[in-house]
């Protein structure tokens, strides 16, 4: 059984991304003298991929390729892009990185397109097993990732306490998967939730689907599964939290959607309910315990735990409008917090000493352009409205309210006015401060480009959201 | 006579389970993964006696796919565990903890 033309053609990104990061492997083998040919690989690869997802952007729903395993269609191009924008704005961030190891060795942009490959995987699954086998993927490679500063004792803290954690998210979620597949008989998403009705074991079911639950909330980091979050974002690399914490989280909301589908949560609404508290707990802790940090970088993680809030609100909602605006959320997350970590990136010493508010005042005469873009994925984090950042959290709470849930969008229409709080307080420490300490950042014209291109995405996604809707709105 | 399904289940559940413990009371970090390993194994009886029990092969199936994947995590984390050997000459959990607020 040959794969057929029309199925070749369907994961075209997936086979070039994973394609590129088996040649750049072999060329850092090859060719250890010419630092620069894995960095520019990489990127033409992710281009590459973001051009062949295109003809499919948009399209009507999807359609199963290689026996089921895979599906293909707008949601599945969606997220290819939202994964290699992610990708993107990390490598060429690293490249510019202060951290030692990282803009010269190959392996780390092998690494990052593996990754990369096992989200799409993730979002192109049409059964459990393909999304097993590409969430391992993306974990593994994270894991080496999150440690890849290794004369770090940070970063190597950080590494184990991910691979720990992380392995331990996914025996349950492979006990789900086991027990789904031991009351329905199969492991196919495809007219899954037809299958969850009217079983001689709804019990089993009820108990397998909510270890799946546990495990994909392990993997967004939603309380209380954050435990990794704020110690893996802080001691990992700067632009490896920046892709963690964006495509990572994508890709275990791709997940969210494909598994719990509207159908299946209306079938089982103590898993609803549950999901729902679960959103409003990451909502309020998250944002409480942000206000007090020092750390920009930790703060930056626990809003992350926050924003996981947010976005499962989309999920809970159960309905299109919530299920289009987790898609919207996604994609300007992506930019605003990418962008985000990569101005920490820019802004933090080489030592490894982690970067503080204090550092940053008095930033906006020292580096304007800097400072700028951090106002724009500050305000955008924050919810403000010309940028996109308010258009995801508007979409994701109307489906909540839609849905009879007002009271969860009430918590997290509460809770963005706590995190204003501490995202303002870093723009106003940089504008209104007169302390000249420090010096200003010079060179890596790649990171500030890559920063620029995201901060342009936002205003653009703010002043136009129906541009991204419309990709948005066949996906379901 | 044959066993019932039950069995197999009431087995890996406690396995499951034992090795969660060990994952949450344990302190060395090589022990830790130990316990997880436990856990994935004891799923992977569920898979097989589920697919014995369907008569349906994906199940089997899924059980290679999930010891590959373990084996390639054992890899990784067992490069982690030396990296962080090398750097502070232990592996208790407890004495790794420099990040924290």
């Amino acid at each position: 059984m040959n794969p057929s033309m029309r199925e070749l053609t369907a994961i075209a990104p997936l086979i070039v991304v994973a394609g590129t990061a088996l040649v750049v492997v072999l060329v850092d083998a090859l060719w250890k003298t010419n630092r620069n040919l894995s960095p520019a690989l990489t990127l033409a690869g992710l281009v590459a991929a973001i051009a062949f997802s295109f003809p499919a952007l948009g399209d009507a729903p999807a359609t199963a390729a290689f026996g089921g395993m895979v599906r293909t269609g707008g949601f599945t191009s969606f997220f290819t892009l939202v994964f290699c924008v992610s990708g993107l704005l990390s490598v060429l961030l690293s490249i510019s990185s202060v951290e030692e190891m990282i803009p010269v060795q190959g392996e780390y942009y092998a690494l990052t397109l593996f990754a990369v490959s096992g989200m799409m995987l993730m979002a192109a699954a049409g059964d459990l097993v393909v999304f097993f086998l590409g969430l391992e993927l993306m974990s593994i490679s994270f894991y080496i990732l999150a440690g890849f500063a290794r004369g770090r004792m940070t970063s190597n803290e950080a590494a184990l306490k991910y691979f720990l954690l992380g392995a331990f998210a996914t025996g349950f979620l492979l006990y789900g998967i086991a027990l789904v597949y031991g009351t329905t008989g199969s492991t196919s998403l495809a007219g899954f939730p037809l299958r969850t009705g009217g079983l001689q074991q709804p019990l089993l079911l009820l108990a397998g689907l909510a270890l799946l639950m546990i495990g994909l909330m392990f993997k967004v980091g939603a309380v209380p599964f954050h435990m990794w979050v704020p110690d893996v974002y802080e001691g990992a690399p700067t632009t490896v939290s920046a892709f963690m914490s964006t495509g990572g989280k994508a890709a275990a909301f791709a997940g969210f959607l494909l598994i719990f589908t509207p159908a299946v949560l209306l079938t089982q609404p103590a898993l609803r309910d549950v999901l729902a508290v679960v959103a409003a707990t990451s909502m309020v802790a998250g944002n409480i315990v942000a206000v007090s940090q020092s750390s920009v970088k930790r703060m930056l993680a626990y809003s992350s735990i926050a924003h996981a809030g947010y976005i499962l609100s989309g999920v809970v909602a159960a309905n299109p409008a919530g299920s289009n605006g987790v898609l919207f959320y996604l994609m300007t997350y992506t930019m605003m917090n990418a962008g985000a970590f990569g101005v920490i990136s820019l802004l933090e010493k080489p030592d490894g000493s982690m970067l503080t508010f204090d550092e940053c005042a008095g930033l906006s005469r020292r580096s304007p352009l800097v400072a700028a873009l951090t106002a724009i994925f500050m305000f955008s984090l924050a919810g403000v409205p010309p940028f996109a950042g308010f258009f995801g959290k508007y979409y994701v709470f109307a489906g909540a309210v839609e849905a009879h849930f007002t009271w969860l969008a009430i918590v997290g229409v509460l809770m963005s006015v706590v995190s204003a709080y501490y995202y303002l307080r870093l723009v106003v420490l940089m504008y209104f401060n007169d302390q000249p300490a420090g010096s200003p950042v010079t060179g890596r014209p790649l990171g500030l480009a890559a920063l620029i291109i995201a901060a342009v995405a936002l205003i653009g996604f703010g002043v136009f959201p129906s541009v991204l809707l419309g990709l948005t709105a066949h996906c379901f | 006579m044959e066993i019932p399904l039950s069995y197999y289940l009431c087995l890996s559940v406690v396995l499951f389970v034992v090795g969660v413990a060990g994952v949450l009371t344990r302190r060395n970090a090589i022990v830790v993964f130990m316990c997880i390993e436990l856990m994935l194994n004891s799923v992977n009886l569920t898979l097989i006696a589920f697919s014995s029990f369907l008569g349906s092969i994906t199940g089997q199936a899924l059980v290679f796919f999930a010891m590959a994947v373990a084996a390639a995590e054992a890899a990784v984390g067992l490069a982690i565990v030396i990296a962080i050997y090398r750097n502070k000459r232990t592996v208790d959990i407890d004495k790794i903890n420099i990040l924290k607020w």
